[in-house]
């Protein structure tokens, strides 16, 4: 296909290299199809104690009574743990980078004196093995009064609303209040089309298919914490735990074995790690836990939940003159993370489009709910919202969205440009995107057949979510990563690498930055992560980095290693530098192949004959390197267009078609990209049609098993169709941008937008979320109870 | 509590230990054989990671009792390799379409695709999704799982759905 070809002529003249732009088989799949991935839960450590908790089974109440006398006498029950023994014995629990936002939000292990939501953990049994501490945790009786709970975000600033955490206040856990913007009301007063609109989304989660565990152990004596979690990232851990428990650095390792997938729920360990780390440090016995799956449902960190009022105006053509955001977020009892909407997603709203005059504002409360946490773009709420909005202001205007999405959005041409929400973007393709996604989807015939459809009664319908991902942000304990890259005496190369993979496929794609450098093999270069003691500081994965700024590290050094090899040639040969190259191993003269040494060869000189290198080459073959990008973002964007068939009868949806088209910049590896493009749509897909973590009136999570919780399954799923714009970003020197949040943020609006133009012949008017099959009934019967 | 022996067979090796009744198949793999490759995703029978063959047929580990397995051949991820060590055709084709990521789930996937193609070896696309959504993957979106099967069965180009709308 045309598209594919562009692209691998690009990439082969942006690199000219072997291995970036090539379909690699993974590195990483070998152990994991044959049973010999080493994930958390399978960590063997003599002697471990396994934890479970008890929980609270009431939303807000006085906790009256505990009652833990049955299960210390249990046999095999090493230690119950309250409140009291816990709480008390930390000194900082603030995560890399996390000011102390919402001071009146306590921060505590185990919950004492009250509960503030369903599941909170109150006690904590360390027994000898889970089937005993569950037995044991089974004895225990709580005696809880409730009161009635918050439970609805539209209600948490009211003044006769339940304050979550006594002591506040108010709900409010932070906020950008609206200011007067005389610009934008000039706008809005003039406007010819002005347009006001609110958009609601539900609570969902990341459900990675590996829930949280940890394995701690403290050996006196040396007086070291060892810790194995699944993680996104060991160094933030390792920092954590030692301010928190008041030891060095240097007296705690964290080691990430394999991890089963986060998508944000892991980047920062939550009470219960907290709780086994305690529960170590006081028993002097390792200890471990393992979420079950009903704790990660029940009350883990949940996501999304946001509303927004969105006015937008235009000219009489439908071309944007100014925009008002304001975002309201629910952000639960103990959020993880501090807020989106306060942060990011105001900023991001305007998002592809041009504009100037803009204004924002946000909220975000507290709720007798689950903690808000990361899950794949956590500030997606604004590509959603305007997306949504664009499709509603193309109806008010009766231009098409993809017209009006036309004669607004920011392309090539366009750059750079100062985006109203105060970033500037240094490069864009969204037009490109929106025009190649359109032309791979047929929209034009496609409108014609829908015309044809919809006269029979079908409801097929049409939708756009275009994006801008701000990836690799670079900021904070953020700004850097770093690699070590070594060639040892037989001439592989390791590479130490700060980053933290699990699932994208880091061990191959940095293993192809770092072997086109060294004129190596992928098989000949091992990718080490994930240990403490063995890699340089890093944040881990999260906010679509890997590609930029842990790869860039890697290949820097690389290149640092290569200079060195080519000296030592150089020198041997009594050659030039600049007439040496690196081919499959060997540095030799260009022209003459046959003057030249391997790489092993060069490696044994580098390491055993010091008295034959070059004056200033250092001994052995080894370079680290530490990188920050070119700028704090580096933008990436995308188009996803999707087709839908709404079944009037039972509300079913049905995705037809769905591609997309993504500019992630030089890609090292499409299999990488796609897959990851893939794993975020149809988690965006979920969100919208199946999953949903719904409460009941007095705070019980409705949705906690599988039978409950619907993740899409393969039968579900659509065939993605993938185009690929590549243009060289500016911030790294391999010109890659990231793209693992975008599928997860475009895929909503697009998924939305096509069941609203299913829907709209009927005049029913979609403006909130989940659209599961009996959502989709009571909006066509709302429709109907309208025009009726 | 009381305790029983089990002996089973385990990717061809007699195994025989006491155990609790109430030891699930899946803890006895993990923590009796130490074969960690079957993962437990839910333990309440829905995500498939902890698929296994007993006498053949895929079998959620995390719902059958160890003392239920008595008496029967089990083949888990370990074992399903070809006996040079090399991948087996499933194996390989989730290799080569990109049909893992983070790799927690595809010990189960891996198990019953074996399965379906033992005894589906023609699938069409509609019964390869059927078959394959007993199984959850977080990751993948199942683009590559499903391209797996095809390329592991033999169906790749053919029976596509994308392009046309009918």
């Amino acid at each position: 296909m045309a598209i594919e070809a562009a692209h691998e002529a690009e990439t082969g003249s942006v690199t000219g290299a072997r291995f970036v732009g090539q379909r690699v088989a993974r590195v990483e799949d070998a152990r994991f199809l044959t049973g010999h991935g080493r994930f958390v839960d399978d960590i063997a450590v003599p002697g471990v104690l396994h934890a479970a908790f008890a929980r609270s089974d009431v939303a807000r109440g006085t906790i009256t009574s505990i009652d833990t006398t049955v299960a210390q006498a249990m046999p095999g029950v090493a230690a119950v743990f309250v409140a009291n023994d816990l709480n008390d014995l930390g000194h900082d629990y603030l995560p890399d980078g996390e000011a102390a936002h919402g001071r009146h939000r306590p921060f505590r292990v185990l919950a004492g004196g009250d509960v503030r939501c369903v599941g909170e953990p109150i006690v904590m049994v360390v027994a000898d093995s889970r089937y005993l501490a569950e037995d044991a945790i089974d004895t225990i009786e709580i005696g809880i009064e409730s009161s009635p709970p918050l439970l609805k975000r539209e209600r948490a600033l009211d003044s006769d609303a339940p304050i979550v955490h006594t002591g506040a206040p108010s709900n409010l856990y932070g906020e950008i209040p609206a200011e007067e913007n005389p610009d934008l009301e000039a706008v809005l007063a003039l406007a010819p089309v002005v347009l006001t609109e609110t958009f609601h989304q539900h609570r969902y989660a990341t459900v990675p298919m590996e829930t949280r565990g940890i394995v701690a152990r403290w050996e006196p004596g040396p007086d070291e914490l060892t810790v194995w979690i699944s993680t996104q990232g060991p160094h933030g851990v390792r920092s954590l735990m030692a301010r928190m428990l008041g030891l060095k650095d240097t007296q705690v390792r964290v080691i990430m074995p394999d991890v089963g997938g986060a998508f944000g729920l892991k980047m920062n360990p939550r009470q219960e790690e907290l709780a086994v780390v305690f529960a170590t440090r006081l028993l002097g016995r390792p200890v471990k836990w393992i979420q079950d799956r009903r704790e990660n449902l029940l009350c883990d960190d949940h996501a999304r939940e946001d509303q927004a009022t969105v006015t937008m105006a235009t000219d009489d053509q439908g071309v944007l003159l100014g925009a008002k955001v304001d975002f309201l977020e629910g952000a639960g009892a103990f959020p993880a993370a501090f807020s989106s909407a306060t942060v990011f997603s105001s900023r991001l709203f305007p998002g592809p489009y041009r504009f100037s005059a803009f204004s924002a504002s946000a909220q975000t409360v507290h709720t007798n709910t689950s903690g808000r946490g990361s899950y794949r773009g956590p500030w997606m709420f604004e590509t959603v919202a305007r997306e949504q909005m664009m499709d509603c202001l193309a109806a008010k205007l009766g231009i098409d969205p993809l017209e009006l999405r036309r004669r607004n959005v920011l392309g090539e041409a366009d750059m750079p440009y100062a985006m109203a929400g105060g970033f500037v973007y240094d490069q864009m393709t969204a037009a490109e995107t929106l025009e190649q996604a359109a032309e791979m989807i047929g929209y034009d015939e496609f409108r014609e057949q829908q015309r044809a459809w919809r006269a029979e009664g079908r409801l097929v319908g049409i939708g756009i979510g275009l994006l801008v991902e701000p990836t690799a942000m670079a900021h904070a304990f953020m700004a850097t990563d770093g690699a070590v890259v070594r060639i040892g005496p037989n001439g592989q190369a390791d590479v130490f690498t700060s980053v933290a993979s699990h699932g994208q496929s880091l061990e191959t794609t940095i293993a192809q930055v770092v072997a086109d450098e060294l004129g190596l093999d992928v098989a000949q270069v091992r990718v080490v992560q994930g240990d403490t003691a063995a890699t340089p500081f890093g944040p881990g994965t999260g906010g679509s980095r890997s590609a930029v700024v842990p790869s860039s590290a890697a290949r820097i050094a690389a290149q640092e290693v290569r200079s060195h090899m080519i000296a030592i040639v150089a020198h041997v040969l009594e050659a030039s530098p600049d007439d040496l190259e690196i081919v499959d191993g060997r540095v030799q003269v260009i022209g003459t192949p046959t003057r030249g040494m391997t790489i092993a060869e060069v490696a044994a000189k580098a390491y055993t004959e010091p008295a034959s290198l070059p004056e200033g080459v250092p001994l052995g073959l080894e370079a680290q390197s530490r990188f920050t990008p070119g700028s704090f973002c580096t933008w990436a964007n995308a188009c996803h267009i999707c087709v839908v068939e709404v079944d009037p009868a039972t509300g079913a949806v049905e995705i037809l078609r769905y591609v997309v088209s993504e500019d992630c910049g030089v890609m090292i590896n499409p299999n990488v990209v796609e897959g990851q493009i893939a794993g975020g749509v149809v988690q965006g897909i979920g969100g919208v049609l199946y999953e949903h973590l719904p409460y009941d009136d007095a705070g019980n999570p409705l949705a906690t098993t599988f039978v409950d919780y619907l993740l899409p399954t393969a039968a579900e799923v659509p065939e993605i169709e993938y185009g690929h714009i590549e243009t060289h970003a500016p911030t790294n020197p391999g010109g890659h941008k990231g793209l693992g949040e975008g599928g997860a943020i475009a895929a909503p609006p697009a998924v939305i937008n096509a069941v609203a133009d299913a829907l709209a012949p009927l005049g029913a008017q979609v403006r909130s979320q989940p659209l599961g099959p009996a959502d989709v009934v009571a909006l066509i019967e709302a429709a109907s109870a309208r025009t009726s | 509590m009381g305790e029983a022996v089990v002996r089973v067979i385990v990717n061809g090796e007699s195994r025989e230990a006491t155990v609790e009744p109430r030891l699930t198949l899946a803890d006895f793999l993990r923590e009796e054989c130490h074969l960690t490759g079957t993962h437990l995703g839910c333990e309440h029978g829905v995500c498939g990671a902890c698929t296994v063959l007993v006498n053949g047929a895929a079998v959620r580990s995390c719902l059958m009792l160890a003392v239920q397995a008595e008496g029967t051949e089990i083949t888990t991820i370990e074992g399903i390799a070809n006996s040079d060590g090399t991948l087996s055709a499933v194996q390989q084709a989730f290799r080569e379409a990109h049909g893992l990521q983070c790799g927690f789930c595809t010990p189960g996937f891996v198990i019953s695709v074996t399965a379906f193609l033992r005894d589906h070896p023609e699938p069409s696309d509609q019964s390869i999704r059927e078959a394959l959504s007993g199984n959850l993957c977080r990751c993948t979106g199942y683009q590559g799982i499903i391209n797996a099967v095809r390329l592991a069965a033999g169906t790749v180009g053919e029976d596509r759905t994308t392009g046309a709308i009918t």
